[in-house]
């Protein structure tokens, strides 16, 4: 197999809110760089972002970045490191300011500023009541976003690759990043960007799980080219779940359904969320929901044929309220549960959202992993951004609009970070691997020549209900133990994936093929690594973790506050400290997190 | 003739993929459906559907919108089939 070589001074791959961000910062700074996406940059998931970014602007009421980083520390159930957290509160009025900047068009108060609006967990002095922290460009925030970043980058001459698919990174015997391997979808071509920065920016891989608000290219690439080529991924036991997706599609349905007054209901037509949370009923926090919904499923009380969800009634509310208060529910109803609800009850369970781990990184952006006894060391040439890393600022859990905020801030982090290092660095690209490129080439050839293999959308489906059922919102011991069992099976299948169409035009078969080999790569760290932290944190709740003075609900501080780091060879599990004290203020000390 | 309208039927089904979970479950469903019975004019229709941003087209796919362009009328119509 044939393949050509191009030369850059930087390559990222990703033009989400992360990849375009950190662009801005070596192309203004002058630099060759390429932006490789699989699809058209404003259809990056990104898009999807309505809720808003957060910031401590103040501008309604008074705020402060101190405020914000105590509630990201809480929210993480102590996960997150304070270094990083600290950085990313601080850096949020300049990169939003800077957004503006590019012309992102945000809501507006009369006098002009931004206009902002509460959001859940985000709270005023140390969390004492909420604040309004979010800034929004009415339901379009996240499409905004990237459309004001993409015409920037325009400007200052990024050169895009659209429609090409990075396949592997290319690291050399010292563990040098020198770009990726990478094939453009219309012409099946082969290409290595050769590279002396690479920045990751490819999102989140929420497709590991049947049941799932991402949209089909949110498949953990980067994660698994990260895991090939020997570096760790980190905390990927900690996934939000969403407790309202529809049933067997996944699509979101808001909070505000709830907000508005809708019911959850089991078989018997019970309110069930009454024995769970008395108070808050069917408006507790998400993982209360979640949970409680799972139990009923569990225990049999759960809907439909097979029981596997429960019902979101909004009947008794006025059909005019319905439509006016919640735009597009009673549409998302028809086409994706074929359920008129203003007649019938919606069929919903939780469902996987946002993934809290992955690529190691530190609050410049760069990749770092455990070598010669130092915990955090820099990967040369290696910068991560956005979903695919983990900073890490969400810890076990994280907090709505701060996902938004995170891309920005890291991905200029990244792209500062690089532009740095490229300044310093000698002038010559160090030389090309051949060994590296060929486990690509090798990889394509495998799959181009396999015979009695595996059908990809049968074993991706295996691999997504075996996630779905032995590691979602309520985990067991048991559960989990046979999970790592069954997915190691699933993985022998995986190298083993066959396809029927060779073509080289937009060969779909082909490109979902390699996309299976990086979400394999995540459903094994993720499974393996809950499997392994026997309490429960934020996201990661097990059952047999108990509530004791020692271990308040589930959490063992003494033996657990620390971050995963999961190796692909051996599935072999490591760990690493929390980076406990900030950059400039005091330790936001461990406690209980309650609301 | 064929290998052309395999190629040209793997491009827009790649362009199907969208930003928007509803969307990428939407033109699945089209797909198991309408690949055998799209023609020209209908992959024609598409393509220009396509270069939609993703929020204005879901709004055409859910009615929120509504567009006179005919062709564009017959592709919507088939996305809406539940
Ligand atoms: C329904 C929904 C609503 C949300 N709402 C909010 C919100 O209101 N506020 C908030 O803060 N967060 C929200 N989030 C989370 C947030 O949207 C995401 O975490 C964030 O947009 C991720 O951005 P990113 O830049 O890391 O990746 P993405 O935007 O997902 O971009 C990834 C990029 O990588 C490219 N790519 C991937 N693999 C490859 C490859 N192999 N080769 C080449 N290119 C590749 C893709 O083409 C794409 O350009 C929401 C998430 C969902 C699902």
């Amino acid at each position: 197999m044939t393949y050509t070589v191009r030369k850059f001074d930087a390559v990222i791959v990703g033009a989400g809110g992360a990849g375009l961000r950190a662009a801005i910062q070596l192309s203004e700074a002058g630099f060759k760089t390429a932006v490789l996406t699989k699809v058209f940059p404003t259809r990056s998931h990104t898009v999807a972002a309505q809720g808003g970014v957060a910031a401590s602007l103040g501008n309604s009421e008074e705020d402060h970045w101190h405020w914000h980083m105590y509630d990201t520390v809480k929210g993480s159930d102590w996960l997150g490191d304070q270094d990083a957290i600290e950085f990313m509160c601080r850096k949020a009025n300049e990169v939003v300011v800077e957004l503006e900047h590019y012309g992102m068009p945000f809501d507006r108060l009369d006098n002009g500023k931004i206009y902002q609006r509460p959001f859940g967990g985000h709270m005023s002095n140390f969390g004492e009541k909420p604040v309004r922290r979010s800034c929004a460009a009415a339901d379009r925030t996240g499409h905004a976003m990237l459309h004001a970043m993409y015409q920037r980058n325009i400007k200052v001459n990024t050169q895009f690759f659209v429609e090409w698919q990075a396949l592997d990174l290319v690291r050399d015997a010292e563990g040098d990043v020198l770009g990726v391997t990478a094939m453009d979808m219309e012409t099946g071509e082969i290409v290595v960007f050769h590279a002396k920065a690479t920045i990751f920016a490819t999102g989140g891989s929420g497709r590991i799980y049947y049941s799932s608000t991402n949209a089909f290219i949110n498949t953990g690439d980067g994660l698994g080219m990260a895991a090939r080529a020997g570096i760790p991924l980190e905390d990927m036991e900690f996934w939000q779940f969403h407790p309202t997706g529809v049933a067997g599609a996944g699509v979101l349905i808001t909070e505000g359904v709830r907000g508005e007054g809708g019911i959850l209901r089991n078989s018997a037509g019970e309110r069930f969320m009454e024995r769970y949370a008395p108070n808050a009923k069917d408006l507790a926090s998400r993982d209360v929901v979640s949970r409680a919904m799972t139990t009923e499923i569990n225990e049999g009380r759960g809907c439909g044929p097979n029981g596997d969800y429960v019902l979101l009634d909004i009947t008794h509310l006025p059909p005019e309220t319905i439509m006016k208060r919640l735009p597009g529910i009673h549409e998302i109803g028809i086409q994706f549960a074929g359920v008129d609800c203003l007649k019938e009850p919606l069929p919903v369970v939780p469902t996987c959202h946002y993934q809290m781990g992955g690529i190691p990184t530190n609050y410049l952006g760069q990749v770092v992993v455990p070598k010669d006894g130092n915990q955090s060391t820099p990967v040369a040439g290696f910068y991560a951004a956005g979903e695919c890393a983990c900073a890490s600022v969400h810890g076990a859990n994280r907090l709505g609009t701060n996902s938004l905020l995170d891309l920005l801030v890291f991905g200029k982090s990244a792209g500062e970070t690089a532009v740095a290092d490229l300044k310093a660095s000698v002038k010559a690209h160090k030389p090309l691997p051949q060994e590296s490129i060929d486990r690509t080439l090798a990889r394509l050839d495998r799959l181009n020549h396999q015979k009695d293999g595996a059908d990809v959308h049968q074993t991706r489906l295996s691999m997504q209900r075996t996630m779905q059922k032995h590691a979602g919102v309520f985990r067991f011991k048991g559960m989990l133990a046979e999970g790592v069992e069954r997915m190691a099976e699933i993985a022998e299948q995986v190298a083993q994936t066959q396809i029927k169409d060779k073509s080289q035009v937009f060969n779909t078969a082909r490109i979902e093929a390699l996309e299976l080999d990086n979400l394999i790569e995540v459903a094994k760290a993720t499974i393996v690594s809950a499997n392994a932290r026997t309490e429960s944190r934020g996201a990661h709740v097990r059952d047999d973790a108990t509530d004791t003075p020692q271990t308040p609900d589930g959490r063992d501080d003494k033996n657990w506050l620390k971050h995963t780091l999961w190796y692909r060879e051996g599935d072999r599990l490591d760990y690493k400290p929390v980076q406990m004290k900030p950059m400039s203020v005091e330790t936001i000390e461990l406690k209980k997190r309650a609301y | 003739m064929e290998e052309d309208r395999k190629a040209r039927i793997n491009r827009l089904k790649w362009h199907c993929r969208r930003s928007l979970l509803e969307l990428d479950l939407a033109f699945d469903r089209f797909w198991q459906r309408h690949e055998d019975d799209l023609d020209v004019q209908g992959e024609a229709a598409l393509e220009r559907l396509l270069e939609l941003q993703d929020h204005d087209l879901w709004a055409l796919v859910i009615g929120r919108e509504v567009t006179g362009d005919q062709q564009l009328i017959a592709i919507i119509a088939r996305l809406q089939e539940v």
